[in-house]
């Protein structure tokens, strides 16, 4: 028998159907895939006990006939997403032994459908960040190295432990969170699959907030059909959120092999950057040859306000970051710092408890918010959002059912190489996935090649609102052209 | 636009995080490394533009003004560094 964590989710599900294996046999070899790999730091809580009973429910659900659609699936859960009686920290010091009396609807949905939970996975601290290093847990190590060389890269991030886990067959897929491109980065830095869904398709009820008008959930997993697998169980409708959409839900799987011909995609001529690596210039070029080769139509469109989305979000996410966070005081759950009035109480908890990545954003979030530049800096920037998402509303009425642009502007870089001195470093990484988080759309970063020191790079198609099956269409032609890539094993 | 040491405090003291006198010039660095990006936005042109207050076009979505939740002061309290009888405790703040 091969071994059964580098199956898909797909052939899991086969194998599962036809009795070739168990679900408790495919978790205890995750369960052991996991113990292996720590140095990774890829999970910050293991949950073997839940995942071995999940597993023999599962299996007995599987052997009934009656098993869901994800029965006997074993999956890694970002730690951003609250679970029941089990530790939940956004891998902040705040939220220290926080451990939820109820569970987020998207993993609700995955338990519903028969999925197990493996664990925790580390992330950004309360996901703000492009390389998994603000958690209190660690940095996590990315499975892929530079070719000939032993330096630990990062895996992208905020959702770094997701794809560093997935991509490390530690588990068969992820959820994660994208504010401003947390999941398709990492994606990207890992050769994995990332969706991150239209605004108000899957639920944010029970995920710790970050930029409430930008989270949005979605997965990541090893191939594109495992991606639509995990996104049919993760979206729906939410009457516990108020921005969730009430509209059905698509058999997502259904849309992969669809023919794509005479898809239009827009090539964004804003995305060409001065000074882009030829590697990425190639990446984009193949990916658009291979979607021609598939009968798509290629056309050149303009979204002008491109070069504003960046600065433009770090006014409106660290804004409404400083107003969720507010909540974190010390009294009613997480860490607490004595103080003598209740005003130092709170003042030396915050200090304790947010790392230099937090309370930096909190505190420009408190400034752009405060009395005489809230017009000059926050309505502004909001301002500039609607020119955006009407720059992308102009490129679809011309009659464009994509755009196609490179995940992100280089490879994985090393742990402690960016960012240092100056914070807006670290933030370019998301210059092109941003854009669509500030105007609501539905992305997917597609592995799509290698760069000269044999990393991963990673293709980008942006769709419509609440049309993800055409992304899982094109995702699946860049899928089959490109080919998969696997790590080699050295953890 | 830059903030200087004195409004670097301000802001701390507004975000309720202490900030130590040592801390106040590397904070003001890079707050101003952030705003000195963020101030390309002032050359675009938003004259007549509304701000987006909805990500997606829906009418805000209401529910039966009725209560549909509670009896759970245990697990309202279970993560609280301090309670007593389901209350939060706190410091002493009115004399």
């Amino acid at each position: 028998m091969t071994d059964l964590t580098s199956l898909t989710i797909a052939e899991a599900r086969e194998g599962l159907a036809s009795k070739s294996f168990t679900a408790r046999e495919l978790t205890d070899a995750h369960l052991a895939a996991i113990e292996a790999a720590r140095v990774l730091n890829a999970y910050v809580l293991e949950t073997p006990d839940r995942a071995r009973e999940m597993a023999d429910a599962a299996d007995k659900q599987i052997g009934k006939g009656d098993g869901g659609p994800l029965a006997g699936i074993p999956l890694g859960i970002k730690d951003l997403f609250a679970t029941r009686d089990i530790r939940t920290t956004a891998c902040s010091k705040i939220l220290g032994n926080f451990v939820p009396p109820y569970e987020s609807t998207v993993t609700s949905q995955l338990w519903r459908d028969g999925a197990i939970l493996l664990g925790k996975l580390n992330n950004d601290e309360f996901a703000m960040g492009s390389s998994n290093e603000t958690s209190c847990f660690g940095p996590v190590v990315n499975p892929w190295r530079r070719e000939g060389s032993n330096t630990h890269l990062v895996p992208g991030g905020s959702s770094g432990g997701s794809a560093s886990a997935v991509a490390a067959l530690l588990c068969m897929g992820a959820t994660a969170t994208d504010t401003g491109g947390s999941i398709r980065q990492p994606a990207a830095f890992t050769a994995t699959v990332g969706v991150k869904p239209t605004y108000g398709r899957c639920s944010r009820w029970g995920i710790v907030a970050f930029a409430s008008s930008l989270d949005q959930a979605g997965p990541i997993a090893r191939t594109v059909r495992d991606s639509a697998i995990l996104m049919r169980s993760m979206a729906g409708h939410d009457p516990k959120d108020t921005t969730s959409v009430n509209i059905g839900v698509p058999d997502y799987e259904a849309a992969i092999g669809k023919s794509v011909k005479g898809m239009k995609i827009g090539i964004p001529k804003e995305y060409r950057l001065d000074g882009m690596p030829a590697e990425i210039e190639k990446l984009w070029s193949d990916g658009a040859a291979w979607l021609k080769a598939a009968g798509a139509e290629l056309v050149e469109v303009s979204l002008p306000y491109t070069k504003y989305a960046l600065p433009a979000y770090y006014i409106v996410a660290p804004a409404e970051a400083s107003s969720n966070l507010a909540r974190y005081d010390g009294v009613r759950y997480g860490l607490r710092v004595p103080g003598r009035s209740i005003g130092e109480m709170y003042e030396s908890t915050r200090a304790e408890g947010f790392g230099d990545e937090v309370r930096r954003r909190v505190m420009i979030g408190t400034y752009v918010l405060s009395a005489g530049y809230y017009d000059a800096y926050y309505l502004r920037a909001q301002k500039v959002r609607t020119l955006i998402k009407k720059d992308f509303e102009d490129c679809f009425a011309k009659g464009v059912n994509a755009i196609l642009t490179p995940a992100t502007p280089s490879a994985a870089f090393g742990v402690g190489e960016k960012g240092g001195a100056d914070p807006v470093e670290m933030y370019l990484n998301d210059i092109f996935t941003v854009t669509v988080n500030m105007a609501g759309l539905p992305g997917i970063a597609v592995p799509a090649g290698k760069d000269a020191q044999g990393l991963p790079l990673g293709l980008q198609l942006i769709g419509r609102a609440f049309d993800e099956e055409t992304l899982f269409s094109l995702g699946e032609v860049i899928e089959q052209a490109a080919g998969r890539f696997t790590p080699p094993r050295w953890w | 636009m830059s903030v200087d040491a004195t409004t670097v405090r301000r802001i701390a003291q507004l975000a309720r995080i202490a900030v130590s006198e040592a801390e106040v010039p590397h904070l003001q660095g890079e707050l101003n490394a952030m705003l000195a990006f963020v101030e390309q936005l002032s050359e675009v042109n938003v004259e007549g533009v509304e701000p987006m207050t909805s990500v997606t076009p829906m009418e805000m979505k209401k529910r039966a003004d009725v209560v549909n939740d509670g009896e759970i002061a245990d697990d309202i309290v279970r993560n609280a560094p301090a309670t007593e009888n389901h209350f939060f405790l706190v410091p002493k703040v009115v004399e």
